[in-house]
């Protein structure tokens, strides 16, 4: 191509671009600045109408949060939903692929939709359905419990065991959608590494841990990375169905960051506590690629 | 495989069931399984006492807007992977970057942005923020870069100008990721949830997540409503899914991603 006509196309990529850079731009970028800025100030409501009442207030807000009875709480039940949470969405998520890898006739693509479901179901009708099914007294889990001779579970109502209720949920709409990105990679093995095993003689319990799972260690990452970002921002399970409680139990540092912004209008203290969170997600992603950098000569 | 999906399609069973139920019969103990006097009276209610007309209204506004939105990030994913220019890669790495950012940290300053623009408790403020989504220009990137660049400078020796080869020839070799990503596009439309709630403080403008998280609180005791609710959010998205479930898998598949 002559000089004058890739002048002439310069301007192209710029304006293909510019609609979506400018708004991500706009409404990602320029916010995170913004955030930073207001952290550092006790911004609140009247704050929003006239800048003025605005003060700067250095790191104030960062010590009162952690010496925030609620805050702390919110760490705590964080890691708890992660270090419980994470673990079982990859473990089932990778256990339902594998199996659903094996056929492809239409009983098998049939239950491929039906494990993606919950995943792409409105996260509110979750919560009306699961509210009524966790319900303790007209819900349909305790009525199978009590049929079966065991005791009612107060689903809700009990800190820690609220944590799991939500857990469940959670696992139970979180399934699908890893389950998709570990079916695209299985179907990217080669056919030619499984028949090179079973001429060695390997048996499917050697296939699966010397061949499949070392060629889904990509997948793996990936998904490990994205649940464990999606987990540290666990937000709508509690938001829709305990608003937090009961005590607290359930409350997210996500929740607690909306709850202070747009329930007490307390937004420079909420983009303290947002900024934090943004910490432990870059920190706890750092740890990973590292994590995985002294991994990748095997 | 088939006992596990039947266990995970027990809270949509139940749903569906209890929402043709009477109201009296959800909370009868023990429960019963099929409604005994099936009405649909439930979702007349949604209609005449609550305002489900108007929130499905916004909701198909949002789902609408947010296909402009889709058009922008393939144009982007389109200008990121077929041109070269000034700034390519330090853009991308921008684009990238916001994937990274938690929902929480950008909640209020772009309340307060719109806030300052007079777009809050508007139509326009519940749209503009969700419009570009990086992981979406992301993928169209990654499929656009497959496409042979000598099919694009045949176009251009033929004369076409650079719009006419974006949509006249790349958008119909780029149908597969398109529908992939139209699909994702219509079920995060339908759902939003959040970010309309935030903005929106007259509930002309609600959408239909908004007005079923409304009924959850105000007919906290009627089961049955709230089913009829949720069903009526649900029921589309399973048809749209069953009817397009096979182009996700391999969306995905080509997509580059595993």
């Amino acid at each position: 191509m002559n000089r004058s006509a890739k002048n002439q196309i310069s301007k192209y990529p710029y304006i293909f671009i510019a609609p979506a850079v400018i708004l991500l731009i706009i409404f990602s970028i320029i916010p995170i600045l913004i955030a930073f800025g207001i952290s550092f100030t006790d911004m609140d409501l009247k704050g929003l109408a006239n800048w003025s009442t605005v003060d700067f207030v250095g790191l104030k807000n960062f010590k009162e949060l952690f010496q925030d009875e609620v805050f702390l709480k919110s760490v705590y039940n964080t890691l708890f939903y992660v270090v419980i949470g994470v673990p079982l969405v990859i473990i089932s998520s990778l256990s339902v692929a594998l199996i659903l890898n094996q056929g492809t006739n239409w009983l098998y693509r049939t239950f491929r939709g039906v494990y993606y479901l919950p995943s792409i179901t409105n996260i509110v009708a979750i919560a009306v359905i699961w509210g009524f099914l966790y319900n303790t007294d007209y819900g349909l889990l305790n009525y199978i419990l009590t049929e079966l001779g065991l005791g009612k579970v107060p689903w809700l109502q009990h800190p820690t065991v609220a944590k799991i209720s939500l857990i469940i949920l959670a696992v139970w709409k979180g399934i699908g959608l890893n389950m998709i990105i570990f079916l695209a990679a299985l179907q990217g093995i080669p056919k030619t590494y499984y028949e090179a095993a079973e001429m060695d003689g390997a048996n499917r319990f050697q296939i699966l841990f010397n061949v499949t799972l070392p060629l889904l260690r990509y997948a793996t990452f990936f998904v490990t990375v994205t649940t464990l970002i999606a987990w540290m921002q666990f937000f709508e399970e509690p938001f829709v169905m305990t608003e937090g409680g009961p005590l607290n139990g359930t409350m997210s540092i996500a929740l607690f960051i909306y709850q202070e912004g747009f329930q007490y209008s307390e937004f420079g203290y909420a983009a303290a506590g947002s900024f934090v969170l943004f910490a432990f997600i870059i920190a706890v992603t750092l740890i990973q690629f590292k994590l995985r950098k002294s991994d990748t000569e095997y | 495989m088939v006992l596990g999906g039947l266990l995970l399609c027990i809270p949509f069973i139940w749903m569906f069931l209890s929402a043709f139920k009477p109201e009296s019969e959800v909370l009868e103990f023990p429960p019963t399984i099929f409604p005994e006097n099936p009405t649909i009276e439930n979702f007349v209610q949604l209609f005449t006492k609550l305002k489900f007309g108007v929130y499905l209204k916004n909701t198909i506004i949002v789902v609408l807007a947010s296909f402009v939105g889709l058009l922008f990030n393939a144009m982007a994913g389109y200008g990121f992977a077929k041109y070269s220019f000034k700034g390519r890669e330090k853009l991308f790495f921008l684009v990238l970057s916001t994937m990274m950012i938690p929902a929480q940290v950008t909640m209020i300053p772009v309340y307060v942005l719109l806030n300052k623009m007079g777009l809050t408790n508007t139509m326009l403020g519940i749209i503009l923020p969700t419009l570009a989504v990086a992981f979406s220009i992301f993928l169209f990137r990654q499929f656009m870069t497959t496409i042979p660049n000598d099919l694009i400078e045949a176009a251009r020796l033929d004369g076409a100008g650079e719009f006419f080869i974006f949509f006249r020839l790349i958008i119909p070799i780029a149908k597969p990721i398109f529908a992939v990503q139209g699909i994702l596009t219509f079920i995060a439309g339908w759902n939003s949830f959040l970010w309309p709630l935030i903005i929106a403080s007259d509930d002309d403008l609600y959408t239909l997540s908004v007005g079923l998280s409304l009924l959850q609180g105000q007919y906290s005791g009627n089961f049955a409503l709230q089913m009829a609710g949720a069903a009526f959010m649900v029921i589309p998205i399973i048809i749209i899914f069953f009817f397009f479930q096979k182009y996700i898998v391999e969306g995905f598949t080509m997509s580059g991603l595993k």
